[in-house]
């Protein structure tokens, strides 16, 4: 048999994408567009204000009783119908598809309405009522560790769930015998690739088979299949999961809608019907998932002439509220590259996993890369930069060698294939880097800041199904070793001769279909558009494997592979057919333009179509033992995939490419702007599939990961609020942020893929947040940097001392906002009357009622405290709340302390302020000052307002009071706005 | 991400829409194109009865010359304006601003007096209009009455519009012999909210710049024609003024700064296009 490898006319061409047109056009059906059944319900999720707090009542009498509302679930429905999701950690952190006793992050799902559409079901999420006890939360994660911080998890008892400790060669010596030990402290940021479409779960229970049929945007990896099944309590194959076609994209982030599928499953079999389920975007962007945010100390041992011969790492990942499968992968995807790009055999890690309230972290695109690369290619322009080299200098005298491929790097990764040396110079050459030094030269000698950075990484592809195996110590982890990674795909062809093909891939939007069809176009010697693929993917019918899915770029050396194989398994059956009718050897066959010949004479043919149509047609004709029809799967898992060694030593990707990125940055001196001038990226990544579709994944990379380094980033309050819930406030950048990168390829196919073909999709991720903060490194001789670098983070490192007030008279803003999403502000007003007329207004339950800002009723609870039913709002913006009001540390008439909270639809607020009365001319000056926490909706949304908005509520309780106590009637129920409009002197 | 059930009401003039307005009362609102009410709307943080949508109304669309100013009405796309013939030679100042406001898909839908009614405090329209010192035009089932820039916009996201009023035209005056005008703006991303917004007007004796995204709605101050360090002094003393405030993108040094900064470049700018 010729060998089809080599007959590539489609594979490795630039084959314009089949996805294209129906992407671009519109043409698509994504998971929301997807035909339900009749009688589908629509389900809303009630989500936690508060990042921490018990769960003391649940009410959803009301809620149930609305017209069209079908069910509303809380946690004692879910725990009663299903188990706490299984976790890789071997710890008590349980965690059901609804809270369940406590509230552990913003955002987290506490009750489920089902309803008759989506509208009903939101107007009845008002209408339940939860009663809460805030506690206080954890959030930054360097003091979540300490031992007085709030527990995340009381059943664990501390919010660092695993400490593991790895040594490789003897870093020990590296460190004593170094000449120099360079250190350097990362905070890495909180970030995700937000696809444009959410998540969106369709559950059907079918109780006559006890079977949940799913159709959802899930993208694998289907390791957490068995965590739904289980969760649910059936069997895997009780739980059939369809995903679409077509996907808005997943970035990783899509297999965190596991928990959801869960959750939408119990509800379809409490109601007996189809429940459908869409994600929104603030869900998505204060629910869904985050990339975790990590702490990372280094230590470099280094050489003076700037070889490195050790790393120490200390990292810590904080992995949110949760840890849901398959965390913490980002701390140990990545373990067998800890050395990066350089031939360091001496390291050190030490690996914390810790918890914090907040969003639980999941896959994103890069999966751990990011963080880690940028402690190394930082630490390594640091290394420069303490011994007055060359970066580009250090990075080359460090690199693994040519010539030494494979190469076991020191914590187990298997370098199967590249020359990182040339690889470095040909971008050197093809990129102008003499050019790019002279732009320096003669921007800096106009005074300019500029700057120029470079990073070399390891790009992994393929994960390595053990590789979270190295979190649990050897003896426990050898009584279940686990490695491989299982690819699947099917080539099928019809009684006309037509090719289809079905494949374990889960695309999202990357060009699968284009590839397959190139690959086995090739093994049959037909065209392109000859090959149908479907990729859409039900575990019910197509053939998968916990690998299956689409993560850590496994495309062109998971899926293309067994694709090919399925291809040569179907053209070793055609051979065989042909070689029947044709009277040769099967291995004197070619498969060329649609036939099948000989190639001793290529008269001697059969029609493509002809052979594969004897198989279905005349059965009884075919060779000895054939069984008819022709349908070939292909399987396969690589094996040099192990589980880790005794050593800890894994192998923790199939292949690893090579990325090597420079870049110029000018920052503009007035506003502190980075912008980028020129980016070159040089990419080894084996065998190209399709040059076309590999510059479009680093296109895509290259475009988040500028985000990363320059906008993106979720915000937290110290009290745990998220502050990032709309795309005005979580910055993405777009195609005017995004410049044009240039591309270098460079091609070293890998031994150990019979593509030869590595990833591509995620090197971006990885290099050019650190590249650009190399580059800013060099523009302004800084060296602690923290991303996302925005225009104001860097106009404090240029621009100095503040001018200070030239005049003497002017007042410095008295309101200055605190630290987080704490809302601060002081004043003082004079209101007319004397002090205890102000007293007294304060203590009578009426005239307070009479004061608050949009107040319907207020009760007296206590001594001195009081309920309130209230409108608050600014503009058009207005919400009803219940608010808390307690007066405290009274000295009749000076003195006292409001303090209380709001909760309502929007939000939940606490704060308290104080009040200090004196005599002044023409009656009482009222001094005060407070301080306002908000979480939930308001506070996710409202962003850059909130501080305007808190200032005009207490301004109007003040205007309010002054009118009050100056006798001018006040009514309790007067739209709020007109106590504002007064109080601007515009009404009377 | 959906809203409270309202009732739909979409009128085809203006005399309509007050008399709906009068009608629903306070919790009727108007909806030109939506950009800012749908968000609200959808994020539930307001809850209108009645929904009045003025878009289809055509005698609202029309730009034209009155006296002193080019008046917009209050169903006028923003791209409208944008495209319109005089819009470079008569509105310099907005046609340099233009750019700056939100995305050409935005502008698409969004009107200019829409822009007026919701005073955002970073928004580019209404600066505009405080800088130069135009009008807008308030109509209920009483009457109508015209309020200054200044009168009309009285804080963040609030203005002197009444229950059952709403702004029916806006007025910017036109350019003057003599006169130079620039903006400018920073923001993390184009067509973000501005940190900092800034439109400057010089002739020769005078200065006017106004601040967008600093204080609560656009400040503007005047000064004789200024050169140098008394220049940097004035913008200085008008950074402190505003104080500015912090949020998750910006610092109020930061945005201090960028008066400081920007101001000068603006100013500088309107000062070398007095014609």
């Amino acid at each position: 048999m010729a060998d089809a490898a080599e007959a590539k006319k489609y594979l490795g061409q630039p084959v314009e994408r089949v996805e294209d047109e129906i992407l671009l056009m519109g043409k698509a059906q994504y998971s929301d567009h997807l035909p339900t059944r009749a009688g589908t319900q629509h389900a809303a999720i009630l989500r936690s204000p508060h990042a921490h707090a018990k769960i003391i009542s649940v009410d959803t009498s009301r809620a149930e009783k609305m017209p069209g509302v079908t069910a509303v679930m809380t946690g004692d429905d879910v725990r009663e119908m299903s188990e706490a999701f299984l976790i890789v950690l071997r710890q008590p952190i349980n965690q059901w598809a609804l809270a369940v006793e406590k509230v552990r992050y913003v955002g987290e799902p506490v009750a489920l309405v089902v309803a008759r559409d989506r509208y009903i079901a939101e107007d009845a999420l008002s209408e339940i009522d939860v009663v809460y006890e805030p506690m206080k939360p954890a959030i930054d994660q360097e003091e979540a560790v300490s031992d007085d911080a709030p527990i995340v998890h009381e059943t664990v008892g501390s919010n660092v769930v695993s400490t593991r400790n790895f040594s490789y060669g003897d870093p020990e010596a590296a460190f004593a015998e170094a000449d120099k030990v360079v250190k350097l402290k990362i905070r890495y940021p909180r970030n995700s690739q937000t696809p444009l479409e959410g998540f969106v779960v369709t559950a059907d229970y079918h109780p006559g088979e006890d079977l949940y049929d799913v159709a959802s945007n899930y993208q694998g990896p289907f390791t957490s299949h068995p965590v739904m099944s289980m969760a649910l309590r059936v069997k895997n194959s009780q739980l059939r999961m369809r995903t679409p076609q077509w996907s808005g994209g997943g970035f990783g982030v899509k297999v965190q809608i596991f928990p959801y599928v869960v959750l939408i499953c119990i509800a379809s079999k409490k109601v007996g019907k189809p429940v459908k389920w869409v994600e929104d975007k603030l869900e998505h962007l204060s629910a869904a998932a985050a990339a975790p945010n990590r702490l990372i100390k280094m230590e470099a041992a280094v050489k003076s002439d700037g070889t490195v011969t050790g790393f120490r790492f200390d990292q810590q990942d904080d992995y949110g509220a949760f840890l849901r499968a398959p965390m913490p992968g980002p701390l140990y995807r990545m373990h067998g590259i800890l050395t990066g790009a350089y031939d360091i055999t001496n390291l050190a890690v030490t690996n914390r996993v810790v918890m914090t309230n907040k969003c639980p972290s999941a896959m994103v695109r890069g999966f751990g890369g990011p963080q880690m690369y940028y402690a190394i290619e930082r630490i390594m322009h640091k290394v420069a930069v303490e011994l007055e080299m060359d970066p580009l200098d250090v990075i080359r005298k460090n690199l693994v060698p040519a010539g030494v491929f494979p190469y076991r790097a020191a914590a187990g990764a298997l370098l199967d294939s590249g020359d990182y040396p040339a690889a470095i110079e040909k971008a050197v050459e093809d990129g102008a880097l003499d050019e790019l030094k002279k732009r320096r030269d003669e921007r800096r000698a106009a005074g300019k800041k500029y700057g120029i950075g470079y990073a070399a990484i390891v790009e992994p592809a393929q994960s390595n199904m053990g590789y979270l195996s190295n979190i649990l110590p050897r003896d426990e982890r050898q009584r279940n070793p686990k490695g491989g990674a299982v690819a699947n795909a099917t080539v099928n062809v019809d009684p006309l001769g037509t090719v289809s093909v079905t494949a374990d891939s889960i695309p999202q939007g990357q060009g699968h279909m284009t590839i397959l069809s190139q690959i086995v176009a090739d093994v049959l010697g037909l065209t392109p558009d000859h090959i149908k693929v479907n990729l859409d993917f039900d575990t019910a019918k197509d053939a998968w494997s916990i690998a299956t899915g689409n993560y850590s770029s496994r495309f062109s050396s998971a899926t293309a592979v067994a694709c090919q194989k399925a291809a040569e398994k179907v053209r070793a059956k055609l051979s065989r057919i042909a070689s029947q009718t044709l009277n040769v050897p099967p291995d004197q066959l070619e498969f060329v333009e649609g036939k099948i010949r000989d190639t001793s004479n290529i008269e001697n043919a059969i029609n493509f179509y002809r052979a594969a149509g004897s198989a279905h047609w005349t059965p009884g004709n075919l060779p000895d033992e054939m069984e008819p029809c022709v349908r070939e799967t292909g399987s396969w898992s690589p094996p040099e995939l192990e589980s880790p060694n005794d050593k800890d030593q894994i192998n923790t990707s199939l292949t690893y490419g090579f990325v090597f990125d420079f870049c110029g940055i000018e920052i503009d001196d007035d506003t502190g702007e980075v912008k980028i001038d020129r980016y070159v990226t040089l990419h080894d990544s084996g065998t190209l599939l399709n040059p076309l579709i590999a510059d479009g994944q680093v296109h895509g990379a290259f475009a988040w990961a500028v985000g990363c380094a320059l906008y993106e980033e979720f915000v937290y309050g110290d009290d745990g609020s998220f502050l990032t819930g709309t795309f005005a406030d979580y910055l993405v950048p777009t195609s005017w942020e995004v410049p044009e990168p240039e591309i270098i390829h460079m091609e070293s196919p890998s031994m150990v893929t019979p593509l030869g073909a590595k990833g591509i999709g995620e090197g971006n991720c990885m290099s050019t947040p650190v590249c650009l903060a190399n580059a800013v490194a060099d523009a302004l001789d800084v060296d602690d940097l923290t991303l996302p670098l925005t225009p104001a983070k860097i106009s404090a490192l240029i621009h100095g001392e503040e001018k200070p007030p030239t005049n003497d008279t002017i007042a410095a803003d008295t309101s200055t906002k605190g630290e987080g999403n704490v809302l601060q502000g002081s004043g003082e007003t004079v209101v007319p009357g004397e002090p205890q007329d102000v007293w007294d207004t304060l203590l009578d339950p009426e005239a307070l009622a009479a004061v608050i800002p949009g107040c319907h009723k207020l009760d007296q609870v206590g001594d001195n405290s009081y309920e309130a039913d209230v409108s608050l709002g600014v503009g058009p913006v207005r919400g009803r709340f219940k608010a808390n009001v307690a007066l405290s540390d009274m000295i009749e008439p000076e003195k006292a302390t409001l303090s209380g909270g709001l909760i309502g639809p929007l939000g939940a607020s606490r704060g308290s302020g104080h009040v200090t009365l004196s005599a002044a001319d023409g009656g009482t000056k009222v001094a005060y000052d407070y301080a306002i926490e908000l979480s939930g909706t308001v506070a996710s949304v409202g962003g850059r307002l909130l501080e305007g908005a808190a200032k005009a509520l207490v301004n109007q309780f003040f205007q309010r009071l002054g009118a009050q106590v100056g006798g001018e009637p006040v009514t309790g129920d007067e739209p709020w706005w007109r106590g504002l409009l007064r109080s601007l002197g515009l009404v009377k | 991400m959906k809203p409270k059930a309202f009732d739909y009401l979409k009128v085809s003039s203006g005399e309509e829409a007050v008399a709906a307005l009068a009608q629903g009362g306070e919790d009727a609102r108007i909806i030109a194109g939506g950009l800012s009410l749908m968000p609200i709307l959808n994020f539930r943080l307001a809850e209108p009865s009645i929904l009045i949508d003025i878009s289809k109304a055509d005698s609202l669309k029309y730009i034209r010359e009155v006296g002193k100013f080019v008046e917009i009405g209050a169903a006028t796309r923003q791209a409208d304006l944008m495209r319109w013939d005089g819009t470079e030679s008569k509105l310099p100042l907005l046609a340099a601003a233009f750019p700056f406001i939100g995305h050409y898909q935005t502008r698409a839908k969004g009107t200019v007096c829409g822009s007026l009614a919701h005073a955002d405090p970073s928004s580019e329209l209404p600066l505009c209009l405080a800088v130069l010192g135009g009008e807008v035009d308030l109509q209920s089932t009483g009457g109508k009455r015209t309020l200054s820039a200044d009168e009309f916009q009285t804080g963040m996201l609030s203005t002197a519009k009444q229950t059952g009023e709403m702004v029916v035209a806006a007025r910017y005056p036109t350019a003057k012999a003599g006169e130079g005008y620039a903006f400018t703006e920073m923001a993390q991303r184009r067509g973000d909210f501005a940190i900092v917004a800034l439109a400057a007007v010089a002739n020769a004796d005078k200065i006017r710049l106004g601040i967008g995204g600093v204080a609560d709605c656009p400040t503007v101050r005047e000064w004789d024609i200024l050169e140098g360090s008394a220049l940097d002094d004035a913008l200085n003393e008008f950074a402190w003024d505003l104080g500015g405030y912090d949020d998750i993108h910006a610092t109020a040094r930061y945005r201090r700064e960028l008066v400081r900064r920007l101001g000068r470049r603006v100013v500088e700018e309107a000062k070398s296009c007095r014609n």
